[in-house]
């Protein structure tokens, strides 16, 4: 019994079992569920072994929207347990597992999908591009993701979750402070589904670069498409250090070297410092696609051409740069000299300005314009205040002197998502009610949708303003429980009131879908909305090949063009058109990459050298491969227009 | 016959060898610490520049521009990690 002990929770509780059955019934009844409707040649074909972006990009929205509601429920569990003092729903250890899943879920395994699914879906379609550069590797990024991200969700029923904090730092997280397996899970998972990722950087920025209709030149782009290479360019120098850190911090924790630890030479400082050199760029890598999608929305609804395209991206070219110049002022209180902090100090204060930039210009897009008060645009425009706030208490925990005060309180929590919910997840928002149409055809209802996105901001309101004054009152984050004489109690009740509200938000969201499916209509054209960029160009739904001619284009408002200005977007003959085939290859590679972390993190090395064969075995049959795509003939083409547009 | 044989190749080879011995005798040779760093930095530019212009042929086609754009650009940003974790976790703890 030995052997399976490891596999053993140590710290279990009634949840936990009872999240096990969960999980268990759900797959026998997908399983299931599979079998009997005969589902599995059509899963395996259509989507398995896709290589198709628009696919692709919907199983990156599903996966997101499933890991939404899984941090979901750690956070309102969190804020169930903080509603009173010393409340004992949670133990330490528990709260401990929890925040850490929470953040770690959150930002690598539902914004980070979820920004992967509007590029995969949006970017070749808003270029006028067939597919990426290189659609297999993009099959591939995302499966390694999704084993990344299912590998990471066992941990809580098989050997334990990480507990040291989505920061993960050492020495807290070595082995003499944090022996269960759960930290293993954190850098092993981590890291295959931070390889997809950058390959996903490469891929994207050379789709962007190579792969523009004939006419569009960098500066006619699109400016979601501007802020998808920005954040690929920021990645692909961004990811290799989160990659390097994750293997020291493995090979500190299972093979026994001294990177991070106190003693023989170690200095456990630089995990921290590393990570933030990953870490910051890493929030810039998640807002500024959707500061693009925000730039989209506010055009399309404002009825009138974005303000300033130059210096969006100009200002969004310095963000990349910057946010690589910033890191330590996430340390403030390490203990280095004044002159540091300053430094530091100060190149965080720039980078509010490029992001002011963007700020002014969106409020100059409005202005004059003819708005239209659709869901999307309503996310937007609580973005706007909403965001600004948690930037101005940025540049306030940017002042190192008096980060002193604000560190580690909940003041820095409400700061971040204050960022972030605003920032990162009501672009999402705005970005699903706006492609959904595209997507399957129909619209989400805008009813629901305003109700949902007024609850989500009252909710968010009520959840976080609270944690400010809590923070500047002492209270400290990542504690599991509070005394009452502290005096936190009225501020932390309110905020799980504002939790609950936005739960009931997003509880909404997945109604609407449901509600929508069902009742709204499918007779809508390829460009329900008015917009402007070449995706509402082409039918819906796309076709596989997006255009049966490839657009040509003049400025970065191609079908606006096309639309009042007489422009011709689609010149010529059908030819004939080279499509990629798929393959099963990603999915079966990243299976095995399953099993080898698995195997890793419980440190059962025979597995491990098999699956590592076996993940090279996977790359020699592609390289030896002989695959030139095939050709979808002109007669099929013509019968796939002439269908779609009789619908 | 220009085209035939490489010479700036065969050149780029000599020099990197030549780079690569005067590194390795810092371990031979009983130098200072500071004089031994120096050497390995300066040796070791000079011989990562060489190896992306030379051999891997930086800035013969068209794409030159975005080329060097990208190597300075990371060059900045390495610089800058470096110096930074350096001043932060060293030079002013
Ligand atoms: C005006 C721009 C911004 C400034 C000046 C700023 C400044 C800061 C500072 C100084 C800290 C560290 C505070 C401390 O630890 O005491 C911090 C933390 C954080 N910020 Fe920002 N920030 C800005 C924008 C953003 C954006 C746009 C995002 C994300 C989309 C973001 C996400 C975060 C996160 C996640 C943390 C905390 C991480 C942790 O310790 O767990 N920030 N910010
Ligand atoms: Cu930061």
């Amino acid at each position: 019994m030995d052997f399976f002990d490891r596999f053993a929770v140590p710290h279990p509780s009634l949840a936990i079992y009872a999240s096990m059955a969960a999980i268990g019934l759900t797959v026998i009844a997908v399983f299931a569920g599979l079998t009997y409707f005969k589902k599995w040649g059509y899963l395996w074909r259509e989507w398995l072994t896709t290589v198709d972006h628009k696919r692709i990009g919907i199983m990156y929205l599903l996966s997101a929207l499933l890991m939404l509601f899984r941090g979901g429920v750690d956070a309102i569990m969190m804020r169930a347990q903080l509603a009173v003092p010393e409340n004992t729903l949670l133990d330490a250890q528990h709260y401990n597992e929890i925040f850490t899943t929470h953040g770690i879920v959150m930002i690598l395994f539902m914004a980070m999908p979820f920004i992967m699914f509007f590029m995969n879906f949006v970017v070749p379609l808003q270029i006028g591009a067939r597919d990426v550069a290189f659609p297999r590797l993009n099959a591939l990024s995302f499966w390694l993701f999704f084993m990344g991200a299912m590998l990471f969700n066992i941990s809580f029923v098989v050997g334990g979750s990480p507990d040291a904090g989505w920061t993960s730092y050492f020495p807290l997280a070595g082995t003499e402070f944090s022996k269960s397996v759960g930290s293993n899970y954190y850098m092993i998972a981590i890291q295959i589904a931070g390889i997809g990722t950058l390959m996903t950087g490469i891929n994207f920025i050379t789709t962007i670069l190579k792969m523009r209709a004939p006419g569009m030149t960098l500066m006619k782009m699109p400016m979601f498409t501007w802020s998808a290479l920005i954040a690929n360019v920021i990645i692909v120098f961004a990811f290799p250090v989160l990659a390097v850190l994750l293997a020291m911090g493995t090979l500190d924790r299972q093979i026994g070297t001294h990177f991070f630890t106190m003693d023989n030479g170690g200095m456990d400082m630089l995990w921290a410092n590393i990570f933030w050199v990953w870490g910051h760029p890493e929030v810039y890598i998640l807002i500024l696609p959707a500061f693009g999608i925000y730039s989209e929305v506010i055009s399309t609804f404002a009825r009138r051409n974005l303000y300033g395209y130059k210096s969006m991206v100009g200002s969004m070219v310095l963000i990349s740069l910057l946010s690589f110049f910033v890191w330590l002022h996430h340390f403030f209180t390490m203990g280095q000299g004044a002159l540091t902090n300053s430094i530091f100090s100060i190149t965080t204060m720039a980078i509010a300005v490029p992001t002011g930039v963007k700020i002014f210009n969106w409020l100059l897009t409005l202005r004059k314009g003819k708005i239209v008060f659709t869901t999307p645009m309503l996310y937007s425009m609580l973005f706007i205040p909403l965001f600004t706030l948690g930037g101005v208490t940025g540049v306030m925990l940017g002042m190192s002197a008096a980060d002193y005060q604000y560190h580690n309180t909940m003041f820095l929590v409400a700061h971040f998502h204050n960022v972030i919910i605003p920032g990162v997840v009501y672009a999402m928002l705005a970005g699903l009610h706006y492609y959904w149409p595209k997507m399957f055809g129909f619209m989400l209802n805008e009813k629901i949708g305003k109700w949902t996105a007024w609850l989500l901001s009252i909710g968010f309101v009520l959840a976080f303003m609270p944690m400010y004054i809590s923070g500047l009152d002492g209270q400290a984050r990542r504690m599991y429980t509070y005394s009452e004489a502290a005096g936190f109690g009225a501020m932390n009740m309110i905020s799980f009131v504002g939790a609950a509200i936005m739960a009931i938000g997003f509880v909404l969201i997945v109604y609407n879908i449901y509600y929508s499916t069902r009742y709204e209509t499918r007779d809508i054209s390829n460009d329900p909305w008015d917009a402007r960029t070449l995706e509402w160009s082409t039918h819906t739904p796309v076709p596989e090949y997006n255009f049966a001619i490839l657009p040509e284009v003049r400025s970065n408002e191609a079908l606006w063009d096309a639309k009042k200005n007489g422009h011709v977007l689609f010149k010529g003959e059908y030819e004939k058109i080279h499509m990629p085939n798929n393959s099963g290859i990603p999915f079966i590679m990243s299976c095995i990459f399953f099993v080898w972390g698995f195997s890793f993190i419980f440190s059962l090395w025979i597995p491990v050298i098999l699956t590592t064969i076996g993940i090279f075995i996977c790359m020699a049959l592609r390289s030896f491969e002989q695959d030139h795509g095939r050709y979808i003939s002109v007669k099929e083409i013509e019968e796939t227009e002439t269908n779609l547009r009789g619908a | 016959m220009s085209q035939l044989f490489p010479m700036k190749q065969v050149l780029g080879f000599v020099f990197s060898i030549l780079l690569t011995t005067v590194a390795l005798a810092v371990y031979f040779l009983d130098m200072s610490f500071a004089a031994g760093m120096t050497i390995l930095l300066v040796t070791a530019f000079i011989q990562a520049g060489l190896q992306l212009v030379v051999f891997m042929h930086a800035g013969e086609t068209k794409d030159k521009g975005a080329i060097y754009t990208n190597v300075f650009y990371g060059l900045i940003i390495a610089l800058v990690t470096v110096f930074g974790t350096l001043l932060a976790m060293i030079w002013d703890m």
